[in-house]
């Protein structure tokens, strides 16, 4: 019966992980990242806001070898 | 219980290997080989990769790698294992494991096989893995930067030289087969079109309606461009549109050179960047898709094992199969491109030492892989269709009749009929001619969905190949172009500051028209030569990409040496004296052969006594002047690519004997080690 019923649950736990794996694989998890680092690391200090940050990650990427022959 | 695994491995291993050499004289199963190749992988990985990694590179899981000692939260942000895979593998894949071995496959099935496995297992991914921890333990440094700081100053400035020349000719290469896809085929140009728009569309939602949502765009992106090779059949029946897309090849060749500058000035958010999530989404799903059907379908390869073409005479390009095999598959075993990638953007999210094996061997394992789903593609065709794709008209004759006399009389029969119904089945007026393997690949990769998802479909799936081939490729272009471009302004820095200046837009527009300018000449060259092109290019990319791996594999032996393990420098020294062995002879016969067939000077020389006996045709006289003239030139160009070679080689030695003897070296730029204190939790991606 317990088993039964955490099924349900370890199956959506699963889901999550999946969907965060995803959204990390396409990068769409990095603003996140940044507003966490930035409140651990630099709170009170200005942040940018997700336009500005998203527009920085694009330059940098393509500012250096990021795609191959 | 590792041993035992081990040992099973090693045993399937050899049963499948054992299974392609009884059968040799007899079609083979593709799942042989992908069977064998698979086992191979893992035997490498586990326990290759794992000696390395422990003994050679001695990598230390409690050291903090930048990633933890720098986190900024943008670029050096310490990042789980398995997302650290996933963005290094979308970043090395590249369409040369597609184009490569589908023309290495003109030896026969096994020697392009057999190079991709032994060549990725002890070569290519050692190299990848190796500058990846090198780089990891120099805060991200560039393989140009961790030359200048090891070996000296020659060795930085070859390898900035060396990728400058290699983005000129692989651009050039990449921007032929894109145009052979598509001439005369509205189909194919129509869709490819359409996904510029998509693109600026999706570049459009991602900076100012949903900033950062990847997912959502892609999405958008994917169902718009799949709907785009659907409109693109219907087009083709419009005898009216179909008109406005269907090209000659020089005049693609102008318009792919054009648009690819103007990508390269435009910002790269409206097109680069998310034509590049497209064709990355696509790929992944391409790779999947390919590897389910291979195993569902478990085609028979129709090629033989070995062809006679391994005495130099191959129509696709010619030359002997040492070393010509192992230049032609290039990206697929090593590629020196790889090195960049793995020396930059890739090092700053790794969080912990121990996953360079998994993100650096594993993916080029995974990388080589693709190769091989390539080569299958290409060995699955009848063997007369295969050459009747891929041979220029300067080699098998102009005419269908003629070309299938010329082929036929290879001992791989076609008919006009057969070649004309398998076009008009792939919804293409011919498939004569189409040099540069994306076509052919098409048709191998049509040949597997088809019958796996429904063959009715088949000129669907032929054009959805070349679809993603080409909007991959163009990624590449532009993105080669790019970088290019930031090096030719570096170099150009010098002579005047201002050009040096990345942003500064007169110097953009200058070194981008500098920079097309330089590939779109050698493009129009391979567009006007009746013998397709191909075969004198990607030669010399293949030359220049193993040049660039030797230089990598340089940096890497001079590192280890220097840290006092000589003897474990033989780990990256044998592969780099094999490439310096292959790479020397191939561009040695390049240069020197009598043969007209594989001797730049010599095909000059031989063009230019007909055309002064006058027994040329009218059209090829006309254009003979600047076939002589590029053929001098990549002769030129060869001499330079192994002078660089060479020069890296001895800065090296030079830096090992100094070392041996005990003289004073460049400090090692390693950053000091500090014990991390990263959790699990702390990761991006959990």
């Amino acid at each position: 019966m317990r088993a039964l019923q955490q099924r349900p649950m370890r199956l959506r736990a699963q889901l999550a992980a999946l969907w965060r794996a995803v959204r990390a694989l396409a990068g769409d998890d990095a603003y996140e990242r940044y507003c966490a680092h930035h409140a651990a690391h630099h709170a009170g200090e200005p942040r940018l806001s997700r336009r500005a940050f998203c527009a920085e990650r694009t330059q940098r990427k393509w500012s250096g070898v990021s795609r191959c022959c | 219980m590792k041993k035992l695994s081990g040992v099973l491995l090693a045993l399937v291993a050899a049963f499948a290997l054992g299974g392609i050499a009884v059968h040799r004289h007899e079609p083979i199963n593709a799942l042989w080989i992908v069977t064998a190749a698979v086992c191979i992988y893992l035997l490498g990985y586990r326990f290759y990769a794992a000696w390395i990694a422990t003994r050679v590179l001695r990598v230390d899981p409690t050291r903090a790698t930048p990633a933890e000692r720098l986190n900024n939260g943008r670029d050096f942000v310490p990042t789980h294992r398995a997302i650290v895979f996933g963005h290094h593998f979308a970043a090395i894949a590249g369409p040369g494991p597609l184009v490569g071995p589908t023309l290495a496959a003109q030896f026969g099935y096994l020697p392009g096989t057999l190079w991709i496995l032994v060549g990725a297992v002890l070569g290519g991914c050692v190299q990848d893995m190796t500058i990846l921890l090198l780089s990891t333990r120099r805060d991200g440094r560039s393989l140009g930067q961790m030359a200048r700081d090891e070996l000296g100053p020659l060795g930085g400035f070859a390898a900035l030289i060396g990728t400058l020349l290699i983005l000129i000719v692989l651009c050039a290469v990449l921007a032929l087969v894109v145009v052979n896809a598509m001439k005369h085929s509205p189909w194919a140009t129509s869709t490819v079109a359409a996904t510029v728009p998509v693109a600026i569309l999706v570049g459009l939602y991602l900076r100012l309606w949903r900033p950062g949502r990847v997912l959502e765009g892609s999405v958008i992106g994917i169902v718009l461009v799949l709907l785009g090779v659907l409109a693109g059949g219907w087009l083709d029946q419009q005898p009216l549109l179909r008109s406005w897309f269907d090209y000659a090849a020089l005049p693609l060749a102008a318009i792919v050179a054009v648009y690819v500058w103007v990508a390269a000035i435009l910002p790269v958010w409206l097109l680069l960047a998310p034509r590049d999530y497209l064709s990355t989404f696509l790929k992944l799903g391409i790779v999947a898709l390919l590897a389910i059907a291979i195993v569902v379908t478990h085609p028979t390869l129709k090629m033989p094992a070995v062809t006679q073409f391994i005495d130099g005479s191959g129509p696709l390009f010619g030359g002997k199969l040492f070393p010509f095999v192992f230049i032609t598959i290039a990206c697929g075993a090593i590629s020196g491109f790889h090195a960049l990638v793995s020396s930059g953007t890739t090092p700053k999210l790794i969080c912990n030492e121990a996953d360079v094996r998994l993100v650096g061997y594993g993916s080029m394992a995974l990388e080589s892989f693709v190769a091989i789903m390539a080569i299958i593609a290409a060995t699955l065709l009848d063997p007369g269709v295969y050459f009747a794709i891929n041979s220029g008209a300067g080699v098998v004759g102009s005419t269908p009749d003629l070309a299938v006399r010329t082929i036929s009389s290879w001992g791989f029969p076609v008919t006009v009929q057969q070649m004309h119904e398998l076009a008009h089945a792939m919804g293409e007026q011919t498939l004569f001619a189409r040099t540069g393997g994306a076509p052919s690949l098409a048709v191998g990769m049509a040949s597997i969905f088809g019958s796996s998802f429904g063959r009715g479909l088949l000129a669907l799936w032929y054009h959805f190949a070349i679809m993603f081939e080409v909007v991959f490729i163009l990624t590449t272009l532009d993105a080669g172009t790019r970088v290019g471009r930031f090096i030719l302004q570096d170099l150009l820095g010098h002579a005047w500051a201002p050009l040096g200046r990345t942003s500064w837009y007169p110097s953009v527009l200058f070194a981008s028209t500098l920079l097309v300018g330089a590939w779109g000449y050698f493009l129009y060259v391979g567009v006007i030569d009746p013998n397709g092109g191909v075969n004198i290019l990607w030669p010399l990319f293949g030359i220049a990409n193993q040049m660039l791996a030797a230089i990598a594999l340089s940096v890497a032996t001079g590192i280890i040496f220097k840290s006092g393990r000589a003897r474990y420098a033989l780990v990256t020294l044998l592969p780099l004296a094999w490439l310096a062995i292959v790479t020397s002879t191939a561009a040695w016969q390049k240069i020197v052969s009598p043969d007209p067939h594989i001797g730049f000077l010599a095909a000059a020389a031989d063009l230019a006594a007909k055309l002064a006996a006058g027994t040329l045709s009218p059209e090829r006289a006309a254009v003979a002047p600047q076939l002589i003239f590029n053929q001098r030139l990549d002769t030129a160009l060869t001499i330079l690519f192994t002078a660089i070679l060479w020069l890296v080689i001895i800065d090296t030695l030079r830096v090992c004997a100094r070392r041996l003897r005990g003289l004073p070296l460049r400090s090692s730029s390693e950053a000091p080690y500090r014990a991390s204190r990263l959790e699990g939790a702390a990761l991006a991606g959990h």
